[in-house]
């Protein structure tokens, strides 16, 4: 029975999805590849990497230095860990810590365990000399500026509602997922953030996002910002689009500039 | 107070002055419901006597009163909400107007089946070691004479009197910090109660096992994986046998006829690590046949050797005398399996006899002759159909002598990513090697529960109810559900087919050409497969959603 582990797992998902839904679910969002931990070296996402280097840089280095080796017994360079042979089970190291050692448990986001985890796995090879480093002050500018990302997403209690919303961000997606969903919004994004459009029997047209949906009915929120539930019984059309009504920021921005509004996105844990 | 209610009360008082004297009276002669009744329970369908309903599990009932035409007079009797925060997995036991439930995860009620008000309630607190996989549930109770019959999450049978709710005798079934438990519906087969345990997570061994239904004591033990020097332990090598899992949490079937208790076996342990356990890993993902008075094996059908997905064979096996074409008739099972094909066997003696896929496969590309799955394993990181929670899974299908149909609630177009992994086993821990990954990286995708919101489309998959025909496999019409779907069905044999789901709809369908007839939101999902009982000529359909159970009938 399968029931166990998955039990768990997806009790984290629903209580992740309330989470979201109170703040209004999910973002940008990505299908890259990197959400899941990956078992070898070289599978791991260059901005995961990158943001681990930075996480490991502002709560591992004091202990285990610059290099990984400065606890006795323990090289973090070699990549193997004999007590966590996957990176599910460094991840819950990390979190965790160790009893009876020096080795804390950390209030990490998933974004930040999987950055870790990436940047351990690697950091005997790993080649920081020409990546850019997000400054998050920087992101910041950016997102309110040049990037107009309030103008659809909320974070807390400022910009608009139609987008999902950010506020929790680094909780729910990766670097990797951040940095690609910037340049292909379409092809990062995940089914439960598709627009949809409806056209009701009456003729009335809606698009929007959509909230929840079942066999005879369906919730949206509107690009006005206004709540529908409709049965489907009474629509002339309901589509769910798969092209993203979030412009890429391939061209427009700068990989500095992306790599700013990640490390921004990445100091958003919610509440 | 009604005649009926009179005499309830009176029997009640009756029974618990003679309390002290009760154990003396043989379970089995006691009257109530006697192992005569259990075997004809067909011959009196206001009763719902089994957790299937009947020996044969084909979840069908004869009462006539609710008809097409008439189901969308239905109108809500009563509501009973268990005071748990566990979903209801619960199939009630109606016998003569009572109405016995248990409320996750082990206490047991008795409710007047009209009002759906409660005369008793038995409140047991599992031990602090168990350690189920999935959720602290319970499927229901089994009755025999005045007796009725629970397994609990920490792995103890108990006997129960119905009258009074007081407890007879309980035995120790397995250890629950080594990861036993007990969710299934026991079932009674002549004078021995039957179970089965859970664990298949936690690298138990499992076993289906035996007990005398007045003393509680344990008459016999089959192992789902055979030990040193019984046939089919060379399905293991080393030590994998004592930690392979195959559990059995769900409730078998008896035929009177072969004198055989049929029995569905869970998936090997680890659950996605097959290379740390190589060879077929006899009985898991099997239906066995055994012997209920000895617990000796007749035969065993696997359906997954070696299994990598999880695809345990739980289901409910569904015992059908078909019609043949040719005038004869065969003495079939009926089995949708998990792993995403429906099998026809001949359940005198196993043999295969056909089998055909349900919804889309990729990790076989078909079943050879003898009914065994050509692998068609895909390369890591790909998506093999069906899912880790399967084609379809425990929830009771359901087949109507009246359309010559199979029902069952299936979930279409749902894969996972699997990911083996070596794993070490400590005794009381999970027991995986590896995971089951989404089809699609970081999305939500169907898993084992869910809450108020869907927002997945038909990328992660949806679910329905099909009907097949046995004769030929192939499907005969389909209802499609935006989410997928963990309800059981049942069929009447006025052609009405009663399902809920996961969006927390009751539904009404017409088991002829699937549709949609009726249908009731109940806020919570339906985890359980809903049931049908009549009381002074009234017939009353009841379905759980969330921790409610709901008790329809027809307008007055």
């Amino acid at each position: 029975m399968i029931q166990g582990i998955l039990g768990r797992r997806a009790a984290g998902a629903m209580a992740a999805a309330a989470v979201g839904l109170t703040v209004a679910v999910v973002a940008v969002v990505t299908g890259a590849p990197a959400v899941t931990a990956q078992q070898h070296a070289g599978e791991y996402m260059q901005e995961d990497i990158v943001f681990g280097m930075q996480v490991y840089q502002d709560n591992c280095v004091g202990c285990h230095g610059p290099d990984g080796d400065l606890v006795s017994g323990v090289n973090l360079r070699s990549g193997e860990f004999p007590s966590a042979q996957s990176d599910r089970e460094l991840q819950m190291l990390i979190a965790q810590g160790i009893p009876d050692t020096a080795m804390p448990p950390g209030d990490y986001t998933s974004s930040e365990l999987t950055g870790l985890v990436a940047y351990l796995r690697t950091m005997n090879t790993f080649d920081a000399g020409d990546v850019a480093i997000g400054d998050a002050a920087r992101g910041e500018a950016i997102y309110n500026g040049a990037g107009d990302c309030a103008s659809c997403h909320r974070i807390g209690n400022e910009g608009s509602r139609t987008a999902p919303n950010l506020s929790a961000i680094a909780r729910m997606r990766t670097a990797a997922n951040l940095a690609a969903a910037l340049v292909d919004p379409t092809g990062s994004m995940l089914p439960l953030n598709r627009p949809v459009r409806i056209v009701t029997n009456d003729g009335a047209t809606h698009s929007g996002r959509r909230l929840n949906e079942d066999t005879y009915t369906v919730q949206i929120i509107d690009d006005n910002e206004r709540l529908h539930s409709f049965d489907k019984a009474d629509l002339r059309e309901f589509t769910i689009l798969t092209e993203s009504t979030m412009p890429s920021y391939a061209e427009t921005l700068t990989d500095q500039e992306r790599a700013d509004v990640v490390a921004f996105l990445l100091t958003l844990r919610g509440m | 107070m009604t005649g009926t209610m009179r005499a309830l009360a009176a029997g009640a008082a009756l029974l618990i002055l003679l309390l002290p004297f009760a154990a003396a009276t043989p379970v089995a002669q006691s009257g109530g419901v006697t192992f005569e009744r259990l075997l004809n329970a067909a011959d009196e369908p206001h009763n719902w006597l089994t957790y299937s309903g009947t020996y044969s599990s084909q979840r069908h009932t004869t009462l006539d009163q609710i008809t097409p035409d008439n189901v969308d007079q239905l109108e809500l009797q009563w509501v009973f909400q268990a005071q748990s925060l566990q979903p209801f997995q619960a199939t009630p036991i109606v016998v003569d107007g009572m109405m016995y439930i248990t409320e996750a995860p082990n206490n047991v009620l008795a409710l007047d089946a009209e009002r759906g008000r409660v005369f008793w309630r038995y409140e047991y607190t599992p031990s602090p070691d168990s350690r189920p996989c999935c959720g602290r549930i319970n499927r229901g109770l089994a009755i025999l004479g005045n007796t009725l019959f629970m397994g609990t999450i920490d792995a103890q049978l108990l006997a129960i009197d119905a009258t009074s709710g007081q407890p007879i005798w309980q035995t120790s079934v397995a250890e629950p910090a080594a990861g036993y438990a007990l969710t299934l519906a026991p079932l009674v087969v002549k004078d021995k109660v039957i179970v089965s345990v859970a664990g298949g997570e936690y690298g138990i061994r499992g076993f289906v096992s035996a007990y005398d239904v007045e003393t509680g004591e344990e008459e016999w033990r089959f192992y789902t994986i055979p030990g040193p020097g019984d046939p089919g332990h060379e399905t293991w090598q080393g030590d994998d046998w004592m930690t392979g899992g195959a559990s059995a949490w769900l409730t078998g079937s008896y035929d009177p006829d072969t004198d055989l208790l049929y029995w569905g076996i869970g998936n090997p342990g680890p659950d996605w690590n097959p290379a740390q356990r190589p060879g077929d890993n006899l009985y898991s993902d099997s239906v066995i046949a055994l012997d209920p008075d000895t617990g000796e094996l007749e035969w065993y059908f696997q359906f997954t050797p070696n299994d990598p997905y999880d695809y345990d064979a739980v289901q409910i096996p569904v015992l059908v005398d078909y019609p043949a074409q040719d005038g004869t008739t065969l003495k079939l099972m009926m089995w949708g399996n998990r792993n995403g094909f429906f099998y026809l066997l001949n359940r005198e003696n196993g043999q295969f006899v056909n089998g055909y896929p349900f919804i889309e496969v990729n990790w076989a590309e078909g079943l050879d002759d003898n009914g065994r799955p050509i692998f068609t394993p895909q390369p890591p990181g790909t998506t093999t159909y069906p899912g880790v929670q399967g084609g379809t899974n425990w929830y009771s299908p359901s087949y109507s002598p009246s359309t010559r149909l199979f029902y069952m609630s299936t979930w279409q177009g749902y894969g996972s990513n699997f990911v083996a992994e070596e794993q070490e086993y400590v005794e009381g821990r999970v027991f995986l090697g590896g995971r089951p990954g989404p089809m699609i990286p970081g999305a939500t995708v169907p898993a084992l529960t869910r809450g108020p919101i869907n927002t997945w489309t038909e990328a992660a998959g949806s679910g329905a109810v099909i009907a097949i025909d046995p004769a030929n496999g192939e499907e005969q019409w389909r209802f499609d559900m935006t989410d997928v779907t963990t309800s059981g069905i049942l069929t009447t044999s006025t052609d009405v087919l009663f399902t809920g789901n996961r969006e927390g709809y009751f539904h009404a369908l017409d088991a002829r050409d699937g549709e949609l007839l009726w249908r009731q939101s109940l806020g919570g999902m339906i985890v359980m497969g809903p049931m049908s009982y009549a009381i002074d000529g009234q017939q009353y359909v009841a379905a759980a959603a969330g921790n409610g159970l709901f008790v329809f009938a027809l307008r007055d």
